[in-house]
């Protein structure tokens, strides 16, 4: 090898070292942001409440009103929570996530799960963790991802990856049948779940155009088109009515 | 066309390495799998083939590639051996047969292929499947202090929830279980190890806790040694606890219940110390599926039975394993789910009811001189059946004559019904003159003959009642002639043989307790 060879070897070894050793990228590879509200129509359904007599442990956290079932939950201002917005296609093909910062937490506290919709990147570590101290199994059910089934007898945290996308991987506790908790696994960090004010957020997309998917666990799907460039923010309304 | 022939007879006649002619196994695995598969798994491979719609457990869905008996970790997918053993041994308690011998090694291996076939993940490399390292039993499995172990875990994981305190499968969550199908899904009867899916020596049921049963409510246990909750040593410790719930041996079937004669009046309670002390005997129970409307889930798998006479009464005790005290409210749900999913033949749409419990038990109206008896199933119009019937409310007996299925006609003489019912078992004692007046109708039980005798059952809470219900065939009962006054024994042999009979009694009574005192908490 000569001594340009040489040089250049070591070029490439540098830049690949330095490739390497760069912190992990930023969540955002752009700066354009898609936001919006996610309203609810109609007549707001009354969820049934959970009897949890079986664990007083459970039972004693909801001093002010008994637990009501989580499928539809309705904001004081009309709109709807625990909806999972995400971009489903329009990324270039080019775009690489960001390595995952650290682990999802999901936490099963009072026989629920907090929260009740989120979201999580492939190969992201998912910690599910047992505040309650009594004995809950967490299986998760995706077709695109193989399964698990695991038991929580006290107070710990297990930790799960999952290898494909998939929206939405349902969870389950079967030893509280009412325990149900939705899971949106991507390849990229765009998502967003609709909050107590409705509300969602999606930040630091590249310019394009995406298609948008809201997706609640009652009224199904619905998707928007948006187009974004630079660092602009638009705007994206869902409306689900009830059924 | 010949030149490809030709090209094919090389091919052939110089064998390559197997790896690169897969599809040589999965072809002729498809054949195998379309003659004896696929009418229970599907031409798909969906599990809903013609015969699955009666079915509970359904046949495995093999698109979603969920097994249950693995030696892989929870969610991983099975190895092929894994694969061949639930097909060389079957799934006990559920329609899946065991296949060895009646498939060849090879014709097994080549279905293994296929089925793997169904699911694109066999084909995914990314996909890992390691068999878990499971370390060998540890000796004294079942001395008191072992089980005590087994217990305590049993208790603070927390196995009650769904199993039960005594592990019947009536615990709190047992009424919304579901697989991942969505179908209902019974928790394990822990006091049945013969029809584990996966088999049920103690390893067994260690290999089961380790990787749980995939597409079912049963999690895996593997991850609390790794978060030291428990150690290896412990989980075994629980699953030989959990075998010592059923008996050491599945129980065989023999044709004649012995009643002894006993020297006090016979027992009208079923909870008499005396029933600790005589024979129990099995007698499996099946669906009924000869009339309409056919029952293709019976939830009683089968009667623990026990008699004795002391020369004018039998007691008989029926007792077996039901998770509910029907009619209940709490699983009303279960029985709607049950009902809509093993698909019935009579025209109504299913729906739940508050049904009762019920036991029959059934004689000929007289003893048979030869092999002639009525019909198994009720008898007929013309030739009708002798029969008890219990039932959990009214908590009633009655006797009367059974006509065939649909026809029952009340006698005036009922023998006397004691039932108890503790932790998902009813334990109920009969006991009935062994003359009676109505010597036309009631069955006279004499001492000495072969008293032909059979079983129905039916759970309430499972949707049973009419002909839905579970029956065994006809068996026999022979009340034991006390000892001939005639024979002479020599006092001295006789105390001897009573000396001997004592220890026998004593050391069974005290091995009892010691196991009785691991299990019963
Ligand atoms: C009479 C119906 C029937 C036939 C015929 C049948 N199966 Fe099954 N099979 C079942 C049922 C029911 C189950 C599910 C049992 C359960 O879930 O507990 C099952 C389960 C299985 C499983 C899953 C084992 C596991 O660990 O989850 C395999 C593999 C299987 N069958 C293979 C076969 C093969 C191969 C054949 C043909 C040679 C076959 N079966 C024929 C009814 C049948
Ligand atoms: C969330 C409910 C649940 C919990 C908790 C649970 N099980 Fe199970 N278990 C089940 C169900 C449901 C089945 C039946 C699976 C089937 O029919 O295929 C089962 C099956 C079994 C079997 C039979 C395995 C076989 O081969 O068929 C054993 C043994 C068993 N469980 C033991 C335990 C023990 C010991 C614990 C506690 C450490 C436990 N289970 C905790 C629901 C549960």
């Amino acid at each position: 090898m000569g001594k340009l060879g040489v040089v250049a070897a070591t070029g490439v070894a540098m830049l690949t070292l330095a490739g390497w050793m760069r912190p992990p990228l930023p969540a955002a590879q752009g700066g354009a942001t898609i936001s919006g509200k996610v309203k609810f129509t109609g007549a707001k359904p009354a969820m049934p409440k959970i009897d949890m007599s079986e664990e007083p442990k459970c039972k004693a956290k909801y001093t002010a009103a008994p637990p009501t079932d989580e499928a539809v939950v309705v904001n004081a201002n009309g709109t709807l929570d625990n909806v999972f917005v995400y971009v489903k296609s329009g990324l270039p093909a080019s775009y690489k996530a960001p390595a995952p910062a650290g682990p999802v937490t999901l936490d099963q506290d009072g026989c629920r799960y907090h929260p009740h919709v989120f979201g999580i990147l492939v190969g992201q570590a998912l910690a599910i963790k047992n505040s309650d101290g009594i004995l809950h199994n967490i299986k998760a059910k995706g077709t695109k991802n193989r399964p698990f089934n695991i038991s929580q007898p006290t107070t710990m945290t297990s930790e799960r990856t999952f290898t494909a996308p998939e929206v939405m991987v349902p969870l389950e506790c079967n030893v509280h049948g009412w325990m149900h908790a939705w899971l949106g696994v991507l390849p990229h960090p765009f998502f967003s779940v609709s909050g107590s004010d409705g509300s969602f957020t999606i930040k630091g997309l590249p310019p394009g155009t995406y298609t948008v998917e809201a997706w609640h666990e009652k009224y199904g799907a619905q998707t928007a088109t948006v187009t974004v460039a630079g660092s602009e923010t638009k705007t994206a309304d869902f409306s689900f009515a009830a059924k | 066309m010949i030149g490809a022939l030709l090209g094919l007879g090389i091919v052939l006649r110089f064998p390559l390495p197997p790896s690169l002619f897969p599809m040589q196994d999965t072809t002729r695995g498809k054949t195998v799998y379309v003659k004896w598969c696929a009418g229970c798994h599907g031409d798909g491979g969906a599990g809903d083939g013609p015969a699955a719609a009666h079915m509970l457990p359904r046949p495995r869905n093999f698109t979603g590639a969920l097994y249950k008996i693995r030696t892989t970790a929870s969610g991983q997918l099975p190895t092929d051996a894994d694969l061949m053993r639930a097909i060389d041994e079957g799934l006990p308690g559920t329609a899946m047969p065991a296949w060895k011998g009646r498939l060849s090694d090879g014709e097994r291996r080549d279905v293994v292929a296929y089925i793997k076939t169904f699911s694109s993940f066999f084909a995914d490399t990314s996909q890992h499947v390691a068999a878990l390292k499971f370390s060998s039993e540890p000796g004294g499995a079942t001395g008191a202090a072992a089980l005590d172990t087994g217990r305590q875990f049993y208790d603070s994981i927390g196995c009650r929830k769904c199993h039960g305190d005594q592990g019947r499968g009536d615990g709190p969550s047992a009424p919304t279980l579901k697989d991942d199908a969505g179908f209902p899904i019974f928790a394990a009867d822990l006091h049945q190890s013969w029809r584990f899916r996966g088999g049920g020596s103690a390893a067994d049921i260690y290999h089961r806790l380790r990787t749980g049963l995939d597409g079912t409510p049963m999690p895996w246990f593997s991850d609390l040694i790794d978060q030291k909750f428990l150690t290896d040593e412990q989980l075994w410790r629980l699953a030989q606890y959990v075998r010592s719930l059923s008996p050491p041996e599945a129980p065989e079937v023999r044709d004649v219940i012995h009643a002894p004669q006993i020297t006090r009046t016979v027992p009208a309670s079923p909870d008499d110390s005396v029933w600790g002390r005589v024979s129990r005997y099995w007698f499996p129970l099946v669906g009924q599926v000869v009339r309409k409307a056919r029952w293709f889930a019976p939830a009683v798998t089968g009667v623990w039975v026990q008699a004795v006479h002391d020369g004018h009464t039998l007691a008989l005790r029926v007792s077996w394993d039901d998770r509910t005290q029907s009619p209940d409210s709490a699983w009303l749900g279960f029985e709607q789910r049950v009902l809509e999913t093993v698909a019935g033949d009579d025209s109504a749409p299913p729906k739940a009811e508050p049904w009762p419990d019920q036991l029959a038990v059934q004689f000929p109206r007289h003893i048979p001189d030869g092999m002639e008896r009525p019909y198994f199933l009720m008898g007929s119009e013309t030739d009708p059946v002798y029969q008890w019937r219990w039932t959990s409310r009214p908590r009633k007996s009655v006797a009367g004559l059974a006509r065939g299925i649909e026809r029952f006609d009340t006698l005036s003489g009922a023998p006397a019904g004691q039932a108890s019912f503790d932790h998902g078992e009813w334990r109920l004692v009969f006991t009935r003159a062994l003359a009676t007046p109505d010597t036309a109708n009631e069955v006279q039980l004499e001492a000495g003959r072969a008293i032909p005798v059979a079983f129905f059952g039916w759970d309430g809470s499972s949707g049973e009642h009419g002909s839905r219900m579970a029956v065994s065939t006809w068996y026999f009962l022979a009340l034991d002639r006390p000892t001939p006054p005639g024979v002479f024994i020599s006092p001295v042999l006789a105390m001897l043989v009573t000396l001997g009979l004592g220890l026998v009694v004593v050391r069974r009574a005290r091995r009892r307790g010691t196991a009785g005192a691991g299990r019963r908490r």
